[in-house]
């Protein structure tokens, strides 16, 4: 064992620069404690670059101005979709030392921190600043739990959005303006594109993606109401289901053979270099065709086959935590979050919609008019895979049993793992 | 009285810091771990959790996830030891051989070690592509570059868990095997000519002479680095994390699994696989440890 203490030695000092630089990330979160932190709000969220950041600082120069009283204080941790910031929030909330608002997906996601006491009821609120008549009816039924809602969403997304190549479908006669009517014709249009050469007709890439094709078919089989039952506690176990998921397993036929081994930003070039013709993603794929400086005429999109009608959204939205820093300046950031003038600030830039149903579309790019004219006529339910309909412990089954299908193909297996899954909270 | 303090206080003083800081950041927290293990903390919520004995571990061992998770890693360790034995002990005797550019084989051999797991596991996670035929990338068309297309394979995104978790245990061999060959090359150089003139003279073949004069000298460092490998493996994460991600069946290994639940605020739970992680590693050290001990005082 020579040489064992030096390592020691190394390892407890590397631990020892860890739990500093965690305290020192307590500290920023958590506010000075001085007089001047009475004014500050500390405000988490993972938006740290690009069109999030964007939209973040849209919303901070209305707070700015509505919220004279008080100091807006960034704590955003980069990284990893939001997995870096749960972690650094977690560890906050554990320590007892809560920003004053955080950032959270709205729907079951919050069940956590609700079964963990860390966050409070804000249905005052919704009241307080006419939410509950400017939020659609669906939308806040989502929301409540138990009669209360605990946070206030500052934007929605769609789901349930298929993305096409209309080059590559024009290659088999397919009109790329109009949705097929159902899942079957869907994979009927799909054979024809497979006689015409495509090999892999729908573009998909590993983990969520493959949740988000599964949620599509369960939702166009069985019905938006079915559907959401599904996700609070109704049984998995029907026939319905069952073929349901049998066309999910016909589906990944179609698509690409590197589907574990890719994200969906690689799979959308896929569809763009003309290699696939669909692609099941959620909107934010129209802020990255932006980006990318993708024209609007290489793409068409409509909401998945035989789910047309049904709006699939997930939601990012804010909170009032427990033991809050600054529990008014908190609330004043909510009021912004929630308003009108707030929404349209973060939207324009972030890409996804406003929750309110009380928008301008003129203020927005192409896609998202669209998406809010369905917004406010459709049925809204929720997605299991950005947290709406599912915690975070299931979701991480439910991605489990769907990668492990993705190799064994066995229907009934995933059928009893993601039922199991539903059953454990 | 105070001639005994002379003798025995300094060293006490000494090793202090170190007895608290492992105390307390090693057994302390692992005692905290396995407690927390007993209780029904579920979620994130402070305050007293109840107790619940084993059921967290009843459960673990009723769970096809994390059977396959333990299993998955019982292949990979197994793979990855013998991999990376063979191929350091190959290196090892062809330099040993005394080949023209040592120095420069035995960096290039060594420079994988050197860099980190997570940077090189997302460049295997792209050399490892699937894809076959026309839209190989990665190690497939590398294959059919240069005419092996029936090397193309799915690596590790079909086939059995022995393929699986080879294709996992390849850039791991690929990582270490460098830094085995340098144990067994610093082995052979310990080895007195003397000993290899005095076989030469009696006769002894090249392969009796290593068979039976020079092997028998390497077994305490083939021992040392079987643990080395053996407790690597069994801890390795994030080669893994990076090439696959999260949440993947395939691949998973009880330490990806812990880090899964605890993302998920189950804390009972992923303090359960963290414990029965240290009994598998324990299981392989303490051994070794105790027969390093004995071997000492007997010296």
């Amino acid at each position: 064992m020579r040489g064992g203490l030096s390592k020691t030695v190394a390892v407890l000092g590397a631990a020892g620069l860890l739990a500093v630089s965690a305290c020192g990330n307590s500290d920023d979160g958590g506010g000075g404690g001085d007089a001047a932190a009475t004014k500050d709000v500390t405000v988490f969220t993972w938006w740290a670059d690009g069109g999030e950041k964007a939209g973040l600082d849209g919303m901070v120069s209305v707070f700015n101005t509505e919220c004279k009283d008080y100091k807006f204080v960034n704590s955003a941790v980069a990284g990893g979709a939001g997995s870096n910031a749960k972690q650094v929030l977690a560890n906050d909330l554990a320590a007892g030392k809560p920003p004053s608002t955080f950032q959270a997906h709205a729907g079951a996601e919050l069940s956590d921190y609700i079964n963990a006491g860390q966050v409070d009821d804000v249905s005052g609120l919704y009241k307080e600043f006419g939410l509950d008549k400017a939020f659609p009816q669906n939308l806040i039924d989502n929301l409540t739990v138990d009669g209360k809602i605990y946070s206030i969403p500052a934007n929605v997304h769609r789901a349930n959005v298929t993305w096409t190549n209309p080059t590559v479908l024009k290659k088999a006669g397919l009109d790329a303006t109009k949705a097929p009517a159902s899942v079957d014709a869907w994979m009927a249009d799909m054979d024809k594109l497979k006689a015409a050469g495509v090999k892999a007709p729908l573009a998909i890439s590993k983990g969520f993606a493959q949740e988000m094709l599964v949620e599509v078919v369960l939702l166009a089989e069985l019905g938006p109401d079915k559907f959401t039952n599904l996700w609070k506690g109704e049984s998995w176990d029907g026939a319905d289901v069952t073929a349901a998921l049998e066309k999910y397993k016909k589906l990944l036929t179609y698509t690409n053979a590197d589907r574990e081994a890719i994200d969906w930003p690689d799979a959308l070039q896929y569809l763009n270099k003309g290699q696939a013709g669909y692609f099941v993603m959620g909107d934010w794929v129209a802020a990255q065709q932006l980006a990318d400086k993708v024209p609007d005429t290489a793409y068409t999109y409509w909401p998945s086959p035989g789910t047309a009608g049904n709006f699939q959204y997930l939601s990012d939205s804010f909170t009032l935590p427990t033991d809050g820093q600054n529990p008014d300046g908190a609330k004043c950031w909510l009021k912004v979050t929630g308003s009108a003038e707030g929404q349209k600030a973060f939207n324009t830039k972030k890409g996804s919609i406003p929750a309110r149903s009380d928008a301008q579309p003129a203020d927005y790019p192409k896609y998202q008019q669209s998406a809010m004219a369905d917004w406010k006529k459709d049925k809204i339910v929720p997605s299991c895979a950005h947290g709406a309909a599912c915690t975070l412990g299931q979701n991480n089954n439910i991605l489990s049993a769907i990668s492990q299908f993705s190799g064994s193909q066995n229907v009934a297996q995933l059928q009893k793992a993601l039922g199991d899954a539903m059953k454990k909270s | 009285m105070h001639g005994r303090i002379r003798t025995w206080g300094p060293g006490a003083l000494v090793l202090l810091p170190t007895v608290l800081l492992l105390g307390y950041f090693v057994y302390g927290l692992i005692a905290w771990s396995f407690n927390t293990s007993l209780t029904d903390r579920h979620t994130a919520r402070r305050g007293p959790a109840d107790y619940v004995g084993f059921e967290n571990y009843v459960n673990l061992f009723g769970e096809d996830r994390f059977l396959n998770s333990l299993k998955n890693l019982g292949v990979l360790t197994v793979a990855f030891i013998v991999g990376t034995l063979i191929f350091g002990l190959l290196w090892a005797l062809l330099l040993e051989k005394g080949v023209t550019g040592e120095g420069i084989f035995r960096s290039i051999f060594l420079f994988p070690m050197a860099i980190s797991m997570i940077a090189s596991g997302v460049v295997w996670s792209w050399l490892l592509n699937p894809s076959q035929g026309d839209e190989a990338r990665g190690l497939n068309r590398l294959f059919s570059i240069v005419g092996l297309n029936f090397l193309e394979n799915a690596w590790w995104t079909a086939g059995s868990r022995w393929t699986t978790m080879l294709s996992i245990a390849l850039p791991a061999i690929w990582q270490l095997s460098g830094y085995i060959m340098a144990l067994f090359l610093a082995g052979f150089r310990g080895i007195p000519p003397e000993l290899r003139e005095a076989a030469r003279v009696d006769g002894a073949s090249e392969f009796k002479l290593y068979r039976h004069v020079l092997f028998p000298q390497l077994s305490p460092i083939a021992l040392s680095a079987l643990i080395i490998l053996g407790h690597m493996s069994l801890k390795l994460f994030d080669l893994i994390y990076a090439i696959t991600g999260p949440n993947q069946f395939r691949t998973e290994v009880p330490a990806i699994y812990m880090w899964n639940t605890l993302l998920s605020n189950d804390q009972a739970k992923a303090a359960g696989i963290a414990i029965v992680l240290l009994a598998v590693v324990a299981v392989l050290v303490i051994p070794y440890v105790a027969y390093t001990v004995r071997q000492e005082s007997n010296e």
